[in-house]
């Protein structure tokens, strides 16, 4: 089966110890795939891969089309504007003009000559969804969207990130250590752990998986659903 | 008072040269977190090279802008040897760029020997209040001034301007928007050897080249530079000119021994002060 993400059987070790452990995963065209896990699972080293930042031991990485990556944290150029932070994300495209960015979030448009580092993290996170979609990308890897986020603001994001899934046919990977959000959001989910994917499968059935809801969703939670 | 106008005048005129050297080091380390000690090499490189084609008989102008050129080539060379291998760390590049400094002096005393070189520049004097200081330091201050303000807007508003500060605001995210850091890096380099090539090309002719001035180039250029914290051009350039005028009136009224020494004092202080501050200067690569 081909996505528009194919990984198989990828191996990455950092000087002896291993980050990933022969993880195979697919995110399938137009599909909204989430991949979760704790703490030093080895999400972030699989994006990195995924991008191109580090070279993989064993293993290959398809794409189909353009990825585009918004890295965790926000990873913002702090001491530049909000316009050149986006007009940067069409470095690769030859991409200049920011206004369908603007169009997309309103929100940005009065603080477009605003320093990215004097923005609150909602507004950082928004900068760098658009700085990705500067890109033109088929595909959209987005590492931790709600850390450190206030959860209107989470849900907020969500909503236009929902949106461009359906309307430009963008193809995403959600990389997210909050499981319940991960879970509702998208329609097929990973889990990694210790650098392995432990279990896979619609994300509908995960989230009532036993293993998942415990280690993942907070056992007590589930208790109370039910 | 004409005695200071006129220490005023040529201290700043020395001060641009300072600058620009600091400038390139600015430029270079703000995107590959190296200090390139090959840094008054290029100056001296584009210096000599001037006077070469001065003497066969080129133009000014051309004879100039060729020096200028082989100060950029010379810093592409250098950048590709101390940051051309991927994973290279900042303190190893350092350390590549101080070997290649002292090669450049055998090379420079094979070519053009080891006595001291001159060429002229702008002839005349200008009186300034009723102080005579000669025009040519007025021609450092102008094209100094103009390479500053094309710089800015260099790094504002044109595209590789633009990918070079992303590089040094915040390199990760420089990496995942596509641009190659190691290019811009590279082309930090050429950039540095370009304005290292400048302030050697104004200076010669109110100074004298010897294959060792980049001794007194480089520790001037890193005093001024390390005022901005070896990534801001702008305090880099006022920095240059305060070490120029301080130099000069040192000079004027005390002793012309003690002018490298002005220059010492400063840097170290600034490195004390700012050490104390937020810890070791130049901070390691991010």
């Amino acid at each position: 089966m081909t996505g528009a993400i194919d990984i198989s059987a990828l191996t990455v070790r950092y000087a002896g110890a291993t980050a990933l452990d022969d993880v195979s995963l697919t995110v399938p065209h137009h599909g909204l795939t989430a991949l979760i896990g704790a703490n030093g699972a080895g999400k972030t080293t699989l994006v990195k891969a995924l991008c191109g930042l580090i070279r993989p031991d064993h293993g290959t990485i398809t794409v189909d089309g353009r990825i585009a990556h918004v890295p965790e944290g926000r990873e913002m150029f702090p001491d530049m504007t909000v316009d050149d932070n986006l007009r940067l994300g069409g470095w690769r495209t030859r991409r200049r003009d920011t206004a369908a960015i603007y169009d997309l979030f309103p929100g940005l448009a009065a603080l477009r000559a605003r320093r990215a580092g004097t923005l609150s993290g909602g507004q950082q996170q928004m900068v760098a969804i658009g700085r990705a979609l500067m890109a033109d990308p088929d595909v959209l890897v987005v590492d931790e969207l709600s850390l450190g986020l206030a959860p209107m603001v989470v849900t907020s994001l969500v909503d236009h990130l929902v949106t461009l899934h359906t309307t430009r046919d963008l193809s995403v990977l959600l990389i997210e250590q909050n499981a319940r959000l991960a879970l509702d959001l998208c329609h097929y989910a990973y889990v990694l752990e210790s650098g392995r994917i432990a279990l896979h499968g619609p994300a509908p059935i995960l989230a009532r998986d036993p293993r998942v809801t415990a280690a993942y969703l907070g056992g007590h939670i589930q208790v109370t659903d039910e | 008072m004409s005695d200071l106008i006129g220490y005023l005048l040529t201290g700043l005129g020395i001060g641009a040269g300072f600058a620009l050297v600091g400038s390139g080091l600015v430029a270079i380390h703000r995107v590959t977190r190296v200090v390139n000690f090959a840094q008054g090499g290029f100056a001296v490189l584009a210096a000599l090279l001037t006077s070469t084609l001065l003497s066969a008989g080129l133009p000014h102008g051309v004879a100039e802008s060729g020096g200028v050129a082989l100060g950029a080539l010379a810093g592409l060379v250098v950048g590709v040897i101390a940051i051309g291998r991927p994973g290279t760390s900042p303190g190893t590049s350092l350390i590549v760029t101080l070997g290649l400094g002292v090669l450049a002096y055998a090379i420079e005393v094979l070519i053009w020997g080891d006595q001291p070189r001159s060429f002229p520049g702008l002839t005349g004097v200008a009186e300034v209040g009723d102080a005579r200081v000669p025009a040519h330091y007025l021609l450092i201050l102008a094209v100094t001034a103009v390479v500053f303000a094309l710089m800015a807007w260099f790094f504002a508003r044109t595209d590789p301007g633009r990918a070079l500060t992303a590089c040094a605001s915040n390199r990760y995210a420089a990496q995942v928007v596509g641009i190659d850091v190691r290019r811009m890096g590279l082309l930090a380099f050429t950039l540095g050897g370009a304005l290292g090539g400048l302030a050697g090309v104004l200076t010669t002719p109110v100074q004298q080249v010897t294959f060792d001035s980049d001794v007194t180039l480089i520790v001037n250029g890193f005093a001024a530079a390390i005022l901005g914290g070896l990534s801001r051009p702008m305090v880099t350039l006022a920095g240059g000119l305060l070490l120029g005028v301080t130099q000069t009136v040192v000079a004027g009224y005390g002793g012309g021994a003690y002018q490298l020494e002005v220059a010492l004092v400063l840097m170290l202080t600034v490195m004390i002060v700012q050490a104390a501050r937020t810890g070791p200067v130049p901070e390691a690569a991010r």
